[in-house]
């Protein structure tokens, strides 16, 4: 009666292989896969925008720790979302390799026998006896290119086949994305690095503000290449005050002191070095101060990077000098062309620098950098400090503020670099084409059968796989040769 | 050149206008016989419309130098002509004049909309749209939606049929309308002829995207939505081809996939973040 542990482990299992290969399955699990992905597109992702993450913890830290338990904020990397995708495509290969071995068995093999009752099948018609018809057909389906299976008193015809290659390609084309993507993310490497007009890059880890390694990627695999940043051009309309163009020259050398290269590098064409490319994300400006102690030594001097705030460039930064005693923090705001209105205050109403104007407030005290909590280089935290000073300077102007002085002189563009090595790409483009090529073979091929017998009379009948139109016609041209 | 462009508009607008009326000539006087003749005035003034909005299109994209795809308002006409055009194509084919009236009316509103509220005088694109990419991933875009929401249109015609049969016979003005089958048909049909070119929108934006923004997939809210929209056609594909599903099921189903691309269009770029977003609509 009942049955060993081992069977019935067995059994179960093949019974979850059956459901999770059965079409029903694949399509809820299709379904879902689409539902599952909605949440991502409504709450913040940490892999989009970390920031918005934050500030969603900082506006709803109840809510936002019960979310984040459930992996809202990484969705596309959730177990949940990976269980979905993953289930699939096992499902996938469960569906698509078995029908792969058959079709391409059926590639060499005849057209299955003629069916015993062709009045069952669509476009039946009945001829008069005619003991040649059967060459007659057999020569008008092979001129028509059908697959021909001849027997005794039946011929057994069929035609498409290629809708199955497609519909097969396009399946197989789908796993050979998703290992694609799997390629990148697992032997890929993603940095960013913000540099100033003038700066040299070197493509090793330290150099990057930030960047992420796959598990299989070693450090040492970076491509050894050094950028000169030469010049940045950003061009705006003056109508609209929008970006029009972006133009950055470097200087590269692959590897590091070989001759270099003059290299362009825009917004939609990158600068490749085999799999590595290098991508313009974003510019602002960096101003150039120089501070100098009451005694007259210098004791910062340099671009400093400012993030910019709004489509003119109004861009906010800190310069932090810790050097004097006590510490010293400029809390800035760069304008680029500087105006001024009632409502707004000082502002920039024009994104290229025409008037520029950098907008102090001068704090003394305790920066905390010692604090050894990490910092943000574009914030002073101003707890344990005291403000001492407020001043608009133009280019060139000097303000004292008593424990030393700062002069504006001047500014820098800077680009944020990113830079990408996904050796899985190339796959998944190629797995993305076929993909389409799949579809369009197995959406547009015609896949039907059509057989005629000689009994007391002659019957030609046809069938269509998918209910594409058109076999009706072809039928019926059979069937007015057959009449003569 | 824009005042010409908007002028342009106003035209196709009130062409579109009089299509609407004769439509509805036909349909509240029962005696088709007689109305035979409003409706074919109907076609032409389409096809007249569709030829203007076509022009105004063109001049659009002339006056700003680049091809008129750059922001919401442009999405908008090119979209409203995919859409009038969709339905031109498959008029010829499959005697569609029976679904004049309410694609008029799509029409008109989505051009109206776009008038009225999402009007920005032509401008250069902002410099992550200067490549050739964009017109060939928004064009496919948008001609894939204009067949997706024509598909939509046939099946929500499927299912208000579906409702008044079970009530009863047809009433007079809806006999004139296709069969059942037919409908079913037909939005199967749209949704399996575009889906390949959907297919390939999305893989051209991944290609552009790949070379704009370096990676080609990203999950940004677009991209999610319009993987969406492509898992839901799969689905509605595999469930008519595979399993078999017909009618009321597959109608559901379809309308469905296409509310998926409405919302991509709608929400993700008036209300959504991340990088589809541009020059504000």
């Amino acid at each position: 009666m009942s049955i060993t542990p081992e069977l019935g482990a067995v059994g179960f299992l093949r019974w979850i292989w059956r459901q999770l290969t059965s079409m029903r399955i694949a399509l809820i699990l299709l379904l879902l896969l689409g539902v599952a992905a909605i949440p991502g597109s409504i709450f913040p992702q940490r892999s989009q925008n970390p920031m918005k993450v934050q500030e969603f913890f900082t506006n709803n830290p109840q809510l936002a720790r019960w979310l984040d338990r459930v992996k809202i904020f990484d969705v596309y990397s959730s177990p949940w979302f990976s269980a979905i995708y993953l289930l699939l495509f096992i499902s996938l290969v469960g569906c698509v390799l078995p029908r792969t071995l058959e079709h391409l068995k059926a590639i060499g093999a005849k057209p299955p026998l003629t069916p015993k009752f062709l009045d069952r099948m669509e476009f039946h018609n009945d001829l008069d006896q005619n003991p040649s018809s059967l060459d007659v057909a057999e020569k008008w389906l092979k001129k028509n290119h059908f697959r021909v299976r001849r027997e005794a008193n039946s011929i057994s015809a069929e035609k498409g086949y290629l809708r199955e290659t497609g519909n097969l390609l396009f399946h197989l084309s789908l796993l050979l994305i998703l290992v694609a993507v799997g390629v990148g993310s697992l032997y890929g490497s993603k940095g960013e690095a913000i540099l100033n007009v003038g700066e040299r890059f070197i493509n090793t880890p330290t150099s990057y503000d930030n960047i992420t390694f796959g598990k299989f990627q070693r450090e040492g695999s970076l491509i050894p290449f050094s950028l000169n940043i030469t010049n940045f051009v950003a061009t705006y309309d003056p109508a609209t005050n929008a970006p029009t163009d972006y133009k950055l020259t470097v200087q590269s050398a692959n590897p590091i002191g070989s001759k270099p290269i003059t290299r362009i590098i825009k917004v939609n064409s990158p600068l490749t070095f085999a799999s590595t490319k290098i991508y313009l994300q974003a510019n602002g400006y960096s101003p150039v101060v120089t501070v100098r102690h009451k005694s007259g030594k210098v004791v910062f001097s340099g671009p400093v990077v400012f993030l910019p705030q709004d489509g003119n460039l109004t861009s906010v930064g800190a310069i932090k000098v810790p050097d004097m005693k006590p510490q010293i923090g400029f809390v800035a705001t760069f304008l680029p062309t500087a105006d001024r209105s009632a409502a707004r205050g000082a502002f920039s109403s024009y994104p290229e620098v025409l008037d520029p104007r950098l907008l102090l407030s001068v704090w003394a005290g305790n920066l905390g950098l010692d604090s050894g909590v990490p910092q943000s280089v574009y914030r002073i935290n101003t707890s344990k400090m005291t403000r001492i000073g407020l001043k608009a300077l133009a280019l060139n102007q000097s303000y004292d503020f008593g424990e030393g002085s700062i002069t504006f002189d001047g500014w820098k563009s800077w680009v944020n670099l990113q830079i990408v090595d996904d050796p899985g790409k190339m796959y998944a483009l190629a797995g993305g084409l076929l993909a389409v090529l799949g579809l369009l073979i197995s959406l547009f091929t015609r896949q039907r059968r059509i057989w005629v017998k000689i009994s007391d009379r002659v019957e030609v009948a046809g069938l269509a796989k998918n209910g594409v139109p058109g076999l009706k016609e072809e039928v019926e041209a059979l069937v007015k040769v057959l009449k003569g | 050149m824009a005042v010409y462009t908007i002028a342009f508009f106003a035209h196709a607008i009130e062409v579109a206008f009089s299509v609407r009326n004769n439509a509805e000539n036909d349909q509240t006087k029962f005696d088709f016989s007689r109305t035979e003749r409003s409706g074919r005035i109907g076609s032409a003034m389409m096809t007249l419309a569709f030829i203007l909005l076509f022009a105004g299109v063109i001049f659009r994209g002339l006056s700003a130098h680049r091809v008129p795809w750059g922001n919401m308002y442009e999405f908008s006409i090119t979209g409203a002509l995919a859409f009038s055009g969709a339905y031109l194509f498959a008029l010829k084919k499959y005697k569609l004049r029976w679904l004049g009236l309410p694609v008029s009316i799509a029409v008109l509103l989505t051009l109206g909309t776009a008038v009225t509220l999402l009007y920005r005088p032509s401008a250069p694109l902002v410099p992550a749209l200067k490549s050739t990419w964009l017109a060939i991933h928004v064009s496919a875009a948008i001609v894939s939606g204009g067949v997706f929401l024509l598909a939509n249109a046939v099946a929500a015609t499927y299912l208000i049929l579906d409702r008044i049969e079970e009530k009863g016979p047809r009433p007079a003005w809806a006999l004139r309308l296709p069969s059942l089958e037919v409908l079913d048909q037909l939005s199967y049909r749209l949704v399996a002829f575009v889906f390949p070119l959907w297919t390939f929108a999305v893989i051209a934006g991944a290609i552009w995207a790949e070379s704009a923004w370096g990676r080609y997939w990203g999950w940004d809210p677009k991209e999610t939505w319009a993987f969406i929209t492509w898992v839901a056609y799969a689905a509605y594909l595999h469930a008519r081809v595979t399993i078999g599903w017909r009618g009321r099921r597959a109608a559901w189903l379809c309308l469905f996939a296409g509310s998926t691309f409405l919302f991509n269009y709608v929400y993700v770029n008036i209300w959504g973040t991340g990088r589809h977003t541009y020059s504000g609509l």
